[in-house]
């Protein structure tokens, strides 16, 4: 049981925490004007130095996005979006690459310790040289509004022959890959919001894993919306070359702002023959306070394509965040044998809204996908389980299995699942699975019996329920995922 | 939420042709002195207008798509033709020779020569509701349009603004019927000319009765028919309405039902529809539980091949405490068939103790088979256990090696397994005698599809 007492442990030390990275930091910043039309766009690329191609690129996006609705069929209710009252653009002032601790800005370096990246990290964060190859752990690419602040253990990376850097940064170091894969899972006309971003995108990671490399560290970015009125539009690709292996971990924060702040982000995975890619999220963007007001508004654009034979794609998430999410990471299996999994844990409470699921194309045979959801409801917050299993005719002996379970606490809230299963090959067999409980009294009452407080036993109850996805995370994420289960519950009860 | 932004319309050039025989028909339809019905048909060409004919943009039409309705020129069933059509043998699912409670309607209209209400218990009404609509204006007058929802459903709306006849069926407080009362629909295009006609059914089980209903729908072929079916089941306190449909009709006919059910303090609703007919079916049922420990079963089979469509849909709205529902849909699909399911349970703030369990398999028996499934849940209660389950897949390699291993040929023991696929959902029907008939039913589809091409 030491496991289950750590929890709790955890739990009742983070009781009185409320969301721990509400915070901002003042640091002089460059912004764009607000709204966004061709001028800005213009602005964005050329800040980037970006080749006239991905101008263009961005330009027709634009020009798609203009003839597009925002979609009203998720179960999500929230006010009209004003797209011209953002910031399109926001990038802390950094002086010419600091060469020690002490010349990186005091403000920026602060937002680092307290977002709880530890101290040897953070001078490579902050983008000091000198200090990389020490303990690796994990490559971080932190992303502060706009751009990408710095990425650590580049020099590592690259002895092997990986590319891990900011997206703007890649465009001139292999246009080539960039040019043939950037759009090609999401085009840019795929749905309002993946066509906003892609006309509008500011920074992201960027990943290219060679042939055969197994890459031997984590990589991760770090996403920090600070800027008030600001959107985050950040684009991710990673691509996995055949017979290679990496895994990737994304989180999010924001400050506490009243105001609802919009993050439209893509991201894009390509794994060729033989290749593996995990993909691992914990999203705790500042959610709202308990009657709804602020929090970031999360239109996320999520999809991997398994373009080659035994390739595999992996989504694993701990959305904790945000007032309103709309996400459906997906698989595209067109690799004969190739897999996609996908493990969500959703916690929504006061008035959080989250629609949230996946997407499974079958289009190679024996594919297989399996798809574990486990949402638990609180407070006055709605959440919904949507998803698509498509077996497409040519799809010999695929295979799906999903399982979607939702937890309601407290009687105001709602749970909801809407799957779509659509199925063309009499060979593919699917299951989907669907329950909707509570906890039960016996289970609370064996842990009250056992002095637990309610709070920490409904803690202990849920972080078993969710054991199921949390057990695929990152050993580095998930003692945090953990600890968000407690929080992200914390006034639910009694 | 997506009710505060406006959702793709349906197709309003489409209606136009039957907004034309509705102006047409205005004269001619029974009940025109009472005013609620009048009210009701203006109210629903008006809505029937707005909504236009449904199509897959619509969330609620994804998978079923009503355009092969609009490349046939359907006239509106005539009187006339409906006496003169011939009726040679009458589906039943009683013994041979034993007669009991039946109305027959051909096109939607009742044929009181081939129907029968002898041995009713004093009280029972069951008869026409052109019929009703004088014999007992104030009855149905009062129950009317109260459940089926004219304003979402543009089918039921424009079955509304033409209602003029179906089958009415009130069973008093406390009557128990242990006769099942047979209801047969016979959609007939007289002289080949395509013919839509909408059927208009009214059911009201007063508290802590008991009755057994069955609809036969079948159809002689020879020309296609489009069938429009809204029905009404009032099921009060205490009462027990079971409600069984078999859809054979041929095909080249259309069928499209809505049943809206309202089912009150402990009583309970059983329906269950068996589907091998009809080039495309849509069967969707409402039903909701109004009162505390209401129940529904709500169940069904279909059995689909050449190029037949069947769409099966369903939503259990648990409004109060104490509910159980219970779902379980099978389905054959063969050749370049197509079924869709979609199921949705509700449970309403206030709705605990709901225990509400949904289930749909699905087998695909030919490469080109498909099947569309959208099982849904939407909860707003916090102790209730809701589940659902959906499947698709083909026969199962190893139980049918088990059988050849034995010595039945393949294809025998194909059959077999179908047959024992289906009888999971054919067992949820409690009368033995309807279920013999189902389970019948089913064995003779099967026969048929092992004659054909394999």
């Amino acid at each position: 049981m030491a496991a289950t007492h750590e929890t709790v442990e955890q739990v009742r030390a983070l009781a009185e925490q409320k969301y721990k990275y509400g915070f901002t930091t003042d640091i002089d910043a460059e912004t764009a004007p607000k709204g966004l039309n061709e001028d800005i766009i213009r602005f964005i690329s050329a800040k980037k130095e970006e080749p006239e191609w991905l101008l263009q690129w961005r330009l027709r996006a634009f020009e798609a996005w203009k003839t597009m609705q925002e979609p009203h069929w998720p179960k999500l209710d929230y006010g009209p979006i004003d797209y011209q009252d953002a910031y399109y653009y926001a990038a802390p002032k950094l002086k010419n690459k600091p060469k020690s601790l002490d010349e990186v800005d005091p403000e920026l370096l602060r937002t680092y310790e307290k977002l709880g990246i530890p101290l040897k990290e953070q001078a490579i964060l902050a983008g000091v040289e000198g200090t990389e190859g020490q303990a690796p752990a994990i490559a971080v690419d932190a992303v502060f509004d706009s751009v990408s602040v710095a990425t650590t253990y580049k020099a590592k990376l690259e002895e092997m022959g990986i590319i891990f850097c900011a997206i703007s940064e890649a465009v001139h170091k292999c246009p080539e890959l960039v040019q043939k894969y950037l759009g090609s899972v999401v085009p840019y006309t795929d749905n309002f919001f993946a066509t906003l971003n892609s006309a509008a995108f500011t920074d992201g990671s960027f990943v290219y894993i060679p042939k055969g490399v197994r890459c031997p560290m984590e990589l991760s970015t770090y996403f920090r919306i600070n800027q008030a009125n600001t959107g985050q539009f950040e684009r991710t690709l990673i691509i996995a070359d055949e017979g290679s292996y990496v895994s990737y971990l994304e989180g999010c924060t924001a400050p506490q702002r009243d105001e609802n702040q919009l993050h439209a982000a893509v991201v894009e995975l390509v794994a060729l023959d033989n290749a593996t890619i995990k993909y691992s999220t914990v999203q705790n963007w500042y959610p709202g306070d308990a009657n709804g007001v602020g929090g970031i508004y999360n239109f996320v654009t999520k999809r991997g394509a398994c373009r080659g034979v035994n390739s595999k794609i992996s989504w694993t998430q701990v959305e904790t965040g945000s007032a309103i999410t709309w996400k459906y990471p997906s698989c595209i299996l067109q690799g004969d044998n190739s897999v996609g999994e996908f493990y969500s844990v959703a916690i929504t409470n006061n008035r959080q809204q989250a629609d949230t699921g996946t997407k499974m194309i079958h289009i190679g045979k024996n594919t297989r996908s399996t798809i574990v959801s486990k949402g638990i409801s609180a407070g006055r917050a709605q959440q919904t389980y949507r998803g698509l299993v498509k077996i497409l005719p040519r799809a010999e002996g695929a295979r799906n299995h999903t399982q979607c379970d939702s937890l309601l606490i407290g009687d105001q809230c709602g749970a909801h699942t809407v799957p779509y299963i659509e199925s063309r090959n009499r060979s593919a067999r699917v299951e989907h699975e669907a329950t909707t409980a509570k906890i039960s009294e016996d289970q609370l009452f064996y842990c009250r019996q056992r002095g637990l407080s309610e709070e920490d036993a409904v803690s202990l109850i849920v972080n078993g329920f969710c054991k199921e996805v949390l057990k695929e995370l990152p050993m580095e994420f998930a003692v945090e995922a953990q600890k968000l289960v407690g929080i992200s519950l914390e006034g639910s009860v009694g | 939420m997506a009710t505060t932004h406006s959702t793709p319309t349906g197709d309003t050039a489409a209606a136009r042709p039957y907004l034309d025989q509705i102006d047409r028909l205005k004269g001619e339809l029974p009940g025109a002195a009472l005013s609620r019905v009048r009210e009701l048909r203006r109210d629903g060409r008006e809505r029937f207008a707005a909504l236009g004919v449904p199509t897959v943009r619509q969330e609620a039409w994804k998978y079923t798509s009503l355009r092969p309705l609009e490349k046939v020129a359907f006239e509106p069933a005539t009187a006339a033709a409906a006496a003169g059509t011939h009726i040679d043998v009458l589906p039943t699912v009683r013994p041979a020779g034993q007669t009991g409670p039946r109305l027959v309607f051909v096109n939607g209209r009742l044929r009181a020569d081939l129907s029968s209400t002898d041995g009713l218990p004093d009280g029972v009404v069951l008869t026409g509701l052109a019929d009703a609509l004088s014999s007992h204006a104030d009855f149905v007058g009062e129950r009317l349009g109260r459940l089926a929802n004219a304003d979402e459903h543009p089918l039921v709306a424009l079955n509304t603004a033409v209602l003029a006849d179906g089958p009415v069926l009130h069973i008093p407080r406390g009557v128990v019927l242990d006769d099942p009362i047979e209801l047969v629909f016979v959609s007939a295009a007289a002289d080949g000319r395509a013919t839509v006609f909408h059927p208009r059914t009214l059911i009201v089980a007063d508290p802590l009765s008991k009755a057994v209903v069955i609809e036969h729908h079948v159809g002689p072929g020879g020309a296609p028919t489009f069938a429009n079916h809204t029905a009404e089941v009032f099921v009060g306190e205490g009462a027990t309405l079971r409600h069984y449909k078999v859809q054979r009709e041929q095909t080249d006919a259309f069928h499209v039902s809505h049943a809206a059910a309202t089912v009150c303090r402990d009583a309970c609703y059983d329906n269950f529809i068996l589907t091998s007919g009809a080039r495309l079916s849509r069967n969707e049922v409402h039903a909701v539980l109004d009162g505390t420990g209401a129940s529904c079963h709500v169940s069904g089979a279909y059995l689909v091949t050449g190029e037949q469509h069947c769409d099966t849909t369903t939503l259990i709205d648990h409004a109060r405490p104490y509910g159980t529902s219970r779902e379980v849909y099978k389905g054959a699909i063969d050749e370049r068939a197509r079924a869709v399911f979609q199921g949705k349970i509700i449970v309403r703030p206030g709705a605990q103790k709901t225990d509400g369990h949904q289930l749909n398999r699905a087998l695909l028996l030919s490469d080109t088979a498909e099947i569309d499934s959208k099982p849904e849940l939407e909860i707003y209660a916090d102790d209730v256990k809701c589940s659902h389950g959906a499947t698709a897949g083909e026969l199962d390699d190893e139980a049918l090696f088990y059988l050849r291993s034995r010595g039945i040929p393949k294809e025998e023991a194909r059959g077999l397994l179908i047959a024992s696929f289906l009888a999971e959902a054919i067992d949820e029907i409690p009368e033995e005698p309807v279920r013999d008939a189902f389970a019948a039913i089913a064995t003779g589809w099967l026969a048929a599809r092992r004659g054909g091409a394999r």
